[in-house]
């Protein structure tokens, strides 16, 4: 006997006829968790007049590690490597948000280079996401594993980066409050620099393949479509929010660490459709690049740790504070409230991806059942962040 | 939970190591090498059988957490997990022959991973990849994370790491093609698919109220008993 059945209950038929008095006849279709195109473990319950959805319910939580409830009962320090599983394609963008809050809270200041090197590692995470991303849109549209390809081999390389750097090719764990982990050497900065130089040749290649391609334009322009208001409603962030052509970017709006020291354009789109959304990528990449090559050519010297932080048995004054900055899915926030013990007393993420998913239903009405799949593919979401 | 229909599910006897078919007895390994020297190739049924099922390993295209994307990226270019011939990666159970457990099972996600290993034909096989899997790993202490997945379904071959690396999963899966090749086909010593007295289906836990119901398969899953001193 189960506390709560209606949340519990074991998935009944995965097909099932339900009838509706203003349909008729409808088909209930369960998609997921075990899905190939719901990016994890993720379960839509779809129901279908035809082949066109006029119900869907996101069924979540089968990713439900505890997250929150395992950082309480660690301390500051501990709970980096944990931050670097939230979302697992972009573990530096994590570990910078949880850094930055713990900051707030202990009132720590970063030296001149650790903030210079987190923009390096926060771009080239956006890099990494928003190639792959693509890559996995394309899945969904049916072009069976090519594009994604051509973008992890481009994540190999900064992947390579990555793991000369701090020692794990993912699970970076690599900024610490106060500063990062370790300096990189002139060597890793020199070829990090000629990768960064090198990525638009991929950007034009890719594109030349993917940005104008029939099938591709006919499956994606007008689909899925949001209005801007209706996605500040439902707080929405990140390239699903700029894509309605809502200038909202955290870099520019919040100017956390040393972005306004970088020039930079924020991309919009116009029609808030699933296309606009893949071109958001695209754009964001060619922005990031830029961003990347000023930090090589600006990057001071000196020590990258705060010489008076204390990382271990690090106990703030009792307070609260939110770190958030705009990482490649959306605005990621941390939110910490300490009572002066070594742990947080509570300890929240604002997860982008969670709350860009709420909009999902009103994008999926009245489309097939194979828009759902791009059109889920185009929020980008991964199931470590939804259900933390 | 258990069918009394079915048979008690007995102990697993280790896989025993690969030998000469009794048959090819008198001809050594030396001799069959000086053979193929001269291009006559010796072999058995049960070899060739072995041979041809390692080399066409159809995993089940199932990710479950960030292992997944590890699993992902052995199957592009740079790793390329088409060289063993395991780069067909199946959607449906039913055509897959190894589920490869990539992340944290969930207690909610648990039955469904349970419910699809009996849905894949025999012979399968499973690998735990990366300490989630194997354990629980970091989230171990978590109340909604089942701790191990060999609590539940038989497990082959476990690759540790947080995630294991690609080259990790290679070489877990010509572990696994080393497994299979030594399977034998016939007698006492038979792999497990087709031994009558091993079960294919195992229990699908329930949602209780603490925990699943029951929390581990006991034919399966033998609690380590701690030496206390007293």
């Amino acid at each position: 006997m189960s506390l709560f059945p209606h949340l519990t209950a074991p998935p009944g038929p995965t097909v099932r006829a339900v009838h509706d008095e203003f349909h008729g006849d409808l088909l209930e279709v369960s998609m997921g968790p075990q899905h190939p195109s719901t990016h994890g473990v993720f379960r839509m319950v779809v129901t279908l007049d035809g082949e066109q959805i006029v119900k869907l319910k996101p069924v979540f939580g089968y990713l439900h590690r505890n997250h929150e409830k395992i950082a309480e009962n660690t301390s500051y320090l501990s709970s980096m490597p944990y931050t670097d599983r939230l979302d697992y394609l972009c573990s530096m963008s994590n570990n910078w948000a949880y850094a930055l809050a713990v900051e707030k809270l202990g009132g720590l200041t970063v030296p001149d280079r650790a903030q210079y090197l987190r923009v390096i590692m926060a771009e080239l995470t956006r890099l990494v996401n928003h190639s792959c991303l693509v890559g996995f849109l394309f899945n969904d549209l049916g072009t069976s594993f090519t594009p994604l390809l051509y973008a992890f081999r481009e994540r190999e390389k900064i992947l390579d980066l990555f793991e000369s750097l701090s020692g794990s090719r993912m699970m970076c764990n690599y900024q610490r409050f106060g500063g990062c982990r370790v300096d990189p050497t002139p060597e890793w900065l020199a070829t990090a620099s000629a990768l960064v130089d090198n990525f638009p040749k991929f950007l034009d290649e890719y594109e030349t393949m993917l940005s104008g391609n029939e099938i591709m334009l006919a499956r994606t322009q007008g689909v899925g479509r949001v209005a801007a208001a209706q996605a500040i409603n439902a707080g929405i962030t990140g390239p699903g929010l700029r894509a309605c052509g809502v200038d909202y970017d955290v870099r520019k709006v919040d100017g956390y660490g040393f972005y306004p020291r970088f020039d930079f354009r924020v991309p919009l789109g116009a029609h808030g459709d699933t296309y606009d959304r893949y071109m958001m990528r695209i754009l964001e990449m060619r922005e990031s690049v830029k961003i990347l090559q000023q930090a090589f050519r600006d990057l001071p010297a000196g020590p990258v740790m705060d010489p008076k932080a204390k990382l271990r048995g690090f106990r703030p004054k009792a307070g609260e504070a939110y770190g958030r900055l705009e990482g490649p899915k959306g605005e990621l926030g941390f939110y910490l409230i300490s009572d002066g013990s070594p742990n947080p007393w509570r300890y929240r993420v604002r997860p982008p991806s969670l709350i860009n998913l709420t909009l999902l239903e009103e994008m999926c009405l009245g489309h097939t059942i194979a828009d759902a799949v791009v059109i889920l593919g185009s929020i980008d979401i991964v199931l470590g962040e939804v259900d933390r | 939970m258990s069918d009394p229909t079915r048979p008690e599910p007995v102990e697993r006897a280790a896989t025993p190591a690969p030998t000469p078919f009794p048959a090819a007895g008198n001809i050594s390994d030396a001799d069959r090498e000086d053979l193929r020297q001269h291009g006559i190739l010796l072999t058995s049924l049960e070899e060739l059988y072995g041979w041809g099922r390692s080399n066409s390993i159809w995993p089940l295209q199932f990710g479950l957490a960030c292992c997944a994307i590890e699993m992902i990226a052995a199957a592009t270019a740079r790793f390329d997990i088409a060289r063993f011939g395991a780069e067909i990666f199946r959607p449906s159970p039913r055509q897959a022959d190894l589920m490869i457990v990539s992340g944290t099972v969930t207690k909610k996600m648990a039955p469904l991973v349970v419910r699809l290993w009996n849905q894949m034909p025999e012979p399968k096989y499973c690998i735990a990849m990366g300490a989630c899997a194997i354990s629980g790993g970091p989230f171990k202490q978590g109340y909604n994370v089942l701790k191990g997945i060999d609590r539940l379904i038989p497990v082959d071959i476990y690759i540790p790491g947080c995630p294991p690396r690609p080259e990790a999963l290679l070489h877990g899966l010509t572990e696994l093609q080393a497994k299979i090749r030594g399977e034998r086909v016939s007698g006492p010593q038979a792999a497990r698919h087709l031994r009558a007295d091993q079960p294919s289906e195992f229990p699908i836990p329930d949602y209780g109220e603490h925990d699943l119901e029951p929390p581990s398969n006991p034919a399966l899953f033998k609690p380590p008993v701690l030496p206390r001193k007293t």
